[in-house]
């Protein structure tokens, strides 16, 4: 058990198999209160596989995992008074009123009468749906609807809130103004624990823990990821016609690695300032025209691309 | 406990005051279908449509047909002029009951000997087929004594014959007049109750299943017992409001007599909707959407029905089918709902099928919790 009072979560050796499948492989970390974690990969990582063990949804095959104190292996249903559980679907009711899905999950989670009105009108609050009280929840918009289900989450006021792709679908003003709500929750000693696959979202957390097909890759502060792949240099290349650009950097020599990003190529490379030069005159020569070439700093994405490439490369291939 | 309990309630409550269609699905087919099989579940034979070849065209013969034109039971529709034209008929389903009557069948009889009657029936519906024989054989045998006793009069004029002979006289008990219905219209708020429960149950919780409100419930502090109560409470006091609503319009729309105590059916029929929710509940934990529920609800729905004796009688069914039917929750509570309409038995006769149901409705129900608590994983 910890004893260290800074840590509200610690997952050791976790592994979840589906049948032959396994869905989480030997992940290991911990959460430090009032921090915001994020779980950062493509769909199918992991990521809301480790949230539903960790909220006692799903039962560990193998690992200890303790939050808030609770071995959750052995107790999923002790932890429940501790976290809050935002899943990736909304999911209060639809055919309720806003303030009887409140009453009915506050009746839920045990709030007692006195404050339950209270922190009803909190989480109206929170949500932004004052005067909406009883409108139906299913005739609200998708942002208003997220934030009345983070309400929801914190009717009991969780130590732990744990949020499964909580802005997927939202309109990008109603993401800001939900991290918004997040960075409030962590101010104020809760530990958040966000999946996500939005890599300008990752940059909002504290820490960040990097999965691919239910392994961790790496985990660390946001500055610490990029700083990974500062082995060698990242650039930016912008080449017409893309595609020809990117078969012929892919097998190039001094070419770590290129990726196609929006319409540009991030190509990293051993030395910087050889193949500002070498790359172009190369690209010219096949036929391509090489608009611009230029060193740039690793975003998350090219962390996440570097990792899993290389995550790939150790294991012989992308089959599984 | 109770508190969430309560609150599961009350949002179930709200839910179904919200939902005007649900309300509609859970009261007005369960009537429709009550009066639609009250008339249609039957297995009386009426109106058999009948083919008459007369060769022998006799007063015997012409005597004979007219006893099936004038009792209700054939329809005699086509006097064919030969055994092809009959046969066409058969095929062509035209025709149930093929009568053929031969030449010299007057003559036959009028010499004191057997004349023969042939009668062809179209056995793809056996059930039909067999009931019209027998009533074709209960005609020909009135036939026959009737004419025995005028050939003997006509013979011996000098004597009055005494012609000795055993006689049945019917008393059907319960049901003077073997009133089909009487039989049916019980039967059916036992299986409208069971297809209606397992049905709404196992939605209602994939349902939640399906929106994801069921993982969102399930994170919160309640115990999934707390849940299962909270979700089938509603539903059985659903199913003893739909077997009351039912009963009673059986029983005044068919004219079913009720003879029994009502609080004898209660019982019955709460234990009873113990086994259906169980079985619906089992069928949430198995499947991730409606769809599947529904298809699932087959599988259980179908064999019970069978097995049940809602229609087939139990005591005709192979002996390795009759130990099964004793897993059935209906076949105990078809007992119960005809003893108590027809046979106004009391407790004191039912018991065994009351301890019956309370053993496998608490194990169904039992199984069914365990597999739910396991099935979140």
């Amino acid at each position: 058990m910890p004893n260290d009072g800074n840590i509200s979560v610690r997952v050791d050796g976790l592994v979840k198999r589906f049948g032959s499948f396994t869905a989480v492989d030997r992940v290991s970390f911990s959460a430090y209160r009032g921090e915001i974690l994020g779980f950062l990969g493509p769909n199918g990582a992991g990521k809301s596989t480790v949230i539903r063990i960790l909220c006692g949804l799903l039962r560990p095959s193998e690992g200890s995992v303790i939050v808030a104190g609770v071995d959750v292996g052995k107790d999923p249903e002790g932890v429940r008074h501790h976290i809050g559980y935002m899943s990736q679907k909304f999911s209060l009711y639809n055919d309720l009123e806003v303030s009887e899905n409140l009453r009915f999950f506050a009746g839920l989670y045990g709030v007692d009468r006195g404050i339950a009105g209270d922190r009803i009108r909190e989480a109206i609050s929170l949500a932004g749906l004052q005067g909406h009280e009883h409108d139906l929840t299913g005739t609200l918009a998708g942002g208003w609807k997220q934030r009345l289900a983070l309400g929801c989450a914190l009717l009991h006021r969780p130590e732990i809130l744990f949020l499964d792709e909580p802005t997927s679908g939202v309109d990008p003003m109603s993401r800001r103004q939900f991290w918004d709500l997040i960075h409030g929750m962590s101010g104020r000693g809760v530990t958040v624990f966000v999946s996500t696959h939005y890599m300008d979202e990752a940059e909002y957390c504290d820490r960040l823990v990097l999965m691919n097909r239910g392994r961790v890759v790496a985990m660390g502060t946001p500055p610490e990821l990029r700083h990974l792949v500062k082995k060698g240099a990242l650039l930016l290349a912008k080449c017409e016609p893309l595609g020809t650009a990117l078969q012929i950097l892919q097998g190039s020599p001094g070419v770590a690695e290129a990726a196609v990003f929006g319409n540009s190529l991030h190509v990293r490379v051993e030395q910087a300032e050889d193949a500002l030069v070498t790359l172009p005159a190369m690209l010219e020569s096949r036929g391509v025209k090489c608009v611009s070439l230029k060193p740039i700093e690793a975003s998350l994405e090219d962390v996440f691309v570097q990792l899993a490439g290389e995550q790939s490369a150790v294991r012989g291939g992308p089959d599984r | 406990m109770f508190g969430r309990i309560f609150h599961m309630l009350l949002k179930e409550f709200l839910e179904v005051k919200r939902d005007k269609w649900e309300r509609f699905r859970l009261l007005v087919p369960p009537l429709i279908q009550k009066v639609l099989f009250g008339y249609a579940a039957t297995f009386e034979v009426y109106h058999v449509s009948t083919a008459v070849l007369d060769l022998d065209h006799s007063q015997e013969s012409r005597e004979m047909v007219s006893r099936f034109t004038g009792n209700g039971r054939f329809d005699v529709e086509a006097l064919p002029s030969s055994s092809q034209a009959m046969r066409g008929l058969i095929d062509r389903s035209k025709i149930t009951v093929g009568i053929r009557i031969n030449p010299q069948f007057g003559e036959l009889l009028r010499k004191g000997q057997t004349a023969p009657l042939q009668v062809i029936v179209d056995g793809t519906n056996s059930n039909t087929a067999l009931l019209a024989l027998d009533y074709v054989g209960q005609i020909a045998a009135r036939f026959s004594s009737d004419y025995q006793r005028d050939y003997m009069n006509r013979i011996f004029p000098e004597y009055q014959v005494m012609l000795p002979s055993a006689k049945m006289e019917e008393r059907p008990w319960y049901n003077p007049d073997l009133d089909s219905q009487w039989f049916f219209v019980p039967g059916l708020v036992g299986s409208i109750a069971l297809m209606t429960i397992v049905n709404v149950t196992s939605f209602a919780i994939v349902r939640e299943r399906e929106i994801g409100t069921l993982e969102q419930i399930m994170v919160t502090p309640i115990r999934p017992i707390e849940f299962i109560l909270g979700k089938t409470v509603p539903f059985f006091v659903l199913g003893l409001i739909e077997v009351a609503l039912v009963a009673v319009a059986g029983a005044l729309w068919f004219g079913v007599p009720f003879r029994g105590n009502p609080l004898v059916m209660l019982l019955g029929t709460s234990l009873f909707l113990i086994s259906s929710l169980a079985v619906g509940l089992l069928i949430s934990t198995t499947c991730r959407t409606q769809q599947q529920a529904f298809a699932s609800g087959f599988f259980y729905l179908t064999p019970a029905f069978t097995l049940s004796g809602f229609a087939f009688p139990i005591s005709s069914m192979p002996t390795v089918m009759q130990w099964i039917t004793y897993l059935d929750p209906l076949r105990y509570y078809l007992v119960v709902l005809r003893g108590t309409f027809l046979k106004g038995t009391g407790l004191a006769i039912l018991w065994p099928q009351m301890v019956a149901m309370a053993i496998l409705g608490v194990a169904m129900f039992a199984v069914s919790v365990a597999r739910f608590e396991k099935s979140l994983d």
